[in-house]
């Protein structure tokens, strides 16, 4: 077990200009499980294949304990990664599979059996010991490619989407016993996704990438209660933080006829050039004219809740798309008891407590 | 015969033959699509039959002409004496007579030909292996690196010569001057003699002659194993090799426990198809000596006994015991295809 550290580690792929890891700064505590996400092309598993070795560092250096690994090769960093298709050996049974690295590393062999049986206890996998990787399903393919990883005991578990080839329950349902087995081994672990939901749910911390860029790194609550830029507000939480681009008023922000407060350098020049975030869950909704005016397009029943997207009756409020720059529509939970009428006009202001601002040009946090 | 039929190529010759040509393919045509016609005028599930028998049937036809015919006829002669023409056109009376095994007797009795099976041997075991080696080497070895394309065109160009072109091509390798004292114009003689060595004749003694011929037929085959299994090692998906290396795994042991095993099934379609082509490979041998100089292979004397000496019953022994031979590759190849499908 040991820490990790990305010290302005970069990767420049030859005949690009841009690297597509820039200046990466991420500190792994021991035993921490970091999840790395962004949308795709951000540069996540390429930082994850710079940990394993299998990528070139064109820069920075990169910790294991208190080893530089940059320019190790993987055998000699002690990390296992647990790969998107698995990639287990074809020719090969399950246990066979799971102590290929002992058998290479010159464990004795009922030593290898032991840990072998131990790992497969652990995951279930006893009774599929001496099958081939193409008798097996989806779901236990992954759990033997998480097995490899376990019987190595290494300093560092690395998993490069490891649930994406598996159906959406499949992936509830693993998700959870991953981040169990984590927590029980005690193994400091990296792990790469692309899906929001399985970082909230999985990391210790997030670190959200963007353009090889690292956006924010912090633990799944600070990322949704204060994201430190427009990116990381629209990226995490689903559905996706509403973005408002409001219109100056005398002493702020403008949201209908509510005054969003700003600091005072800010609300100098009328609030003008701000983004309003507010969560779809922080919205209060009302018939009276009271904040900004939507038109209901839509009602997404979900039971217990209710999702109503709307569009704002004022041209001058324009919603910013987050991460992808779409147009997009205002959403607000209610009760779904309690659900306005499609076509009718309500009003939402921000409850003020959880109202984020940010600067419509840098996109920072206010 | 040669020489006569290059005299009658004139232009007319070529024109009428051309004609030839282009009606008879203008016959088939004709005949195919009659055939098709003749089967999309039955509809539902006659149709279907109809359309099967019409498409396999020909297909049936000339393979039982052209392939299983001609099998049991050879089949028959094994068992008759005779010169080739009278087995085959002579009278009745002059035909040949019924000798029962008594040409697969000969297979051992007759000086030379345990040699030819000891030979055969010899090419049957080393082609495939050292071929398939070296192919197995050279795409491991070239595999990603700089210039890999030109470094394959140089190793595949064998497999487009002719194994008689190849033949001679080697015969200037290996030209031997017995004239003492004199140049040796063959390339490795050349080197040899260069060396302060006493040059060698590759080719004219026996049994080392044998060893100097297969060297032409890996030179051949190479290429071909080469090609194969430099794509079946490209097909390993890369995932399977970076696991392997973060399961701390390099350079031979690579090989030996992720790469070879990946194209296991590739490994065996190579060796078995060499070994084919090398039980088959009479050219090498008639190009060099004609296995006159205790050279000769089981498919070289097949046409040797066939044609020269005028034995087509012990001719036709050989080649049943060259498909017996083949036979069992072939079903070993058969059921590894089982195996992996």
């Amino acid at each position: 077990m040991a820490t990790v550290r990305f010290d302005e580690a970069t990767r420049v792929y030859p005949g690009n200009d841009t690297p597509s890891v820039n200046k990466l700064n991420i500190d792994v505590q021991d035993g921490e499980f970091l999840v790395l996400v962004g949308p795709s092309g951000c540069g996540k598993s390429t930082s994850l294949r710079m940990l394993a070795g299998l990528e070139e560092v064109n820069d920075g250096k990169i910790w294991i304990g208190d080893r530089d690994v940059t320019d190790l090769s993987p055998k000699d960093r002690d990390v296992a990664m647990v790969f998107q298709n698995y990639a287990l050996y074809p020719h090969m049974s399950v246990a066979d599979n799971m102590g290929f690295a002992l058998k290479i590393a010159g464990v004795d062999k009922s030593e290898i059996r032991k840990r072998v049986e131990e790992a497969a206890n652990i995951l279930d996998l006893t009774a599929y010991l001496e099958r081939k990787p193409k008798a097996l399903s989806g779901g236990q393919r992954q759990r033997v490619a998480m097995g490899r990883a376990i019987v190595r005991s290494p300093q560092v578990f690395l998993m490069d989407e490891p649930l994406s080839n598996l159906d959406a329950k499949l992936r509830v349902q693993t998700r959870t016993q991953i981040a169990s087995l984590q927590r029980r081994l005690g193994v400091t672990t990296v792990y790469v996704t692309h899906d929001q939901v399985e970082a909230m749910t999985m990391g210790d911390r997030i670190a959200l990438l963007k353009d090889g860029i690292l956006q924010q790194c912090a633990t799944p609550r600070e990322m949704y209660d204060s994201p430190a830029n427009l990116f990381v507000a629209g990226f995490i939480g689903s559905p996706a933080m509403n973005l408002v681009a409001v219109p100056a008023g005398p002493d702020g922000a403008r949201f209908g006829s509510h005054t969003v407060p700003l600091p005072r350098e800010r609300s100098e020049h009328g609030g003008k050039g701000v983004v309003v975030g507010v969560r779809p869950e922080d919205v209060e909704v009302t018939t009276n004219p009271d904040g900004l005016e939507l038109t209901v397009d839509v009602i997404e029943e979900l039971g217990a809740d209710a999702y109503v997207y709307g569009t704002p009756t004022d041209p001058e409020v324009t919603l910013e798309g987050g991460d992808d720059n779409l147009a997009k529509p205002f959403i607000a939970r209610v009760d779904g008891r309690n659900v306005p009428a499609k076509g009718s006009k309500i009003f939402v202001y921000p409850k003020s407590e959880h109202l984020h601002v940010f600067d419509q040009a840098s996109g920072k946090r206010i | 015969m040669f020489a006569t039929s290059v005299a009658t190529i004139t232009a007319a010759g070529t024109a009428s033959k051309l004609g030839t040509m282009v009606l008879g393919l203008a016959v088939f045509a004709v005949v195919f699509v009659g055939i098709l016609l003749f089967a999309s005028l039955f509809k539902g599930r006659v149709g279907e039959k109809v359309q099967a028998v019409a498409f396999v049937g020909p297909t049936l036809l000339f393979i039982s002409i052209a392939l299983i015919y001609p099998a049991i006829l050879t089949i028959r002669r094994a068992f008759y004496d005779g010169k080739f023409f009278d087995l085959n056109f002579g009278s009745l009376r002059s035909r040949g007579k019924f000798v029962g095994f008594e040409n697969f007797q000969l297979l051992w009795t007759t000086p030379g030909l345990p040699e030819v099976f000891r030979n055969t041997v010899f090419w049957v075991v080393l082609v495939p292996f050292l071929a398939t080696a070296f192919g197995l080497l050279y795409a491991t070895l070239i595999d990603r690196a700089r210039g890999e394309a030109a470094a394959k065109a140089l190793i595949f160009l064998p497999m487009a010569i002719s194994m008689v072109g190849a033949t001679l091509i080697w015969k200037f390798v290996y030209f031997y001057n017995g004239d003492p004292g004199s140049n040796q114009t063959g390339l490795l003689n050349a080197i040899i003699t260069k060396l302060g060595m006493d040059p060698v004749d590759f080719v004219g003694n026996a049994p080392g002659n044998t060893f100097a011929l297969i060297a032409i037929m890996i030179w051949i085959q190479a290429g071909f194993a080469m090609t194969v299994l430099s794509a079946a090692i490209k097909a390993i998906p890369d995932e399977i090799i970076e696991a392997a290396k973060l399961d701390g795994v390099s350079g031979l042991k690579m090989f030996r426990f992720v790469t070879l095993p990946s194209i296991r099934s590739s490994v065996i379609v190579v060796l078995t198809t060499i070994a084919i082509a090398t039980l088959k490979a009479f050219d090498i041998v008639q190009a060099s000596s004609g296995g006159k100089l205790g050279d000769s292979v089981l498919a070289n004397e097949f046409y040797n006994r066939s044609f020269v000496t005028q034995q087509p019953g012990l001719g036709a022994a050989i080649a049943i015991v060259i498909f017996l031979l083949v036979m069992p590759i072939i079903v070993f190849n058969v059921i590894q295809f089982r195996k992996d499908a």
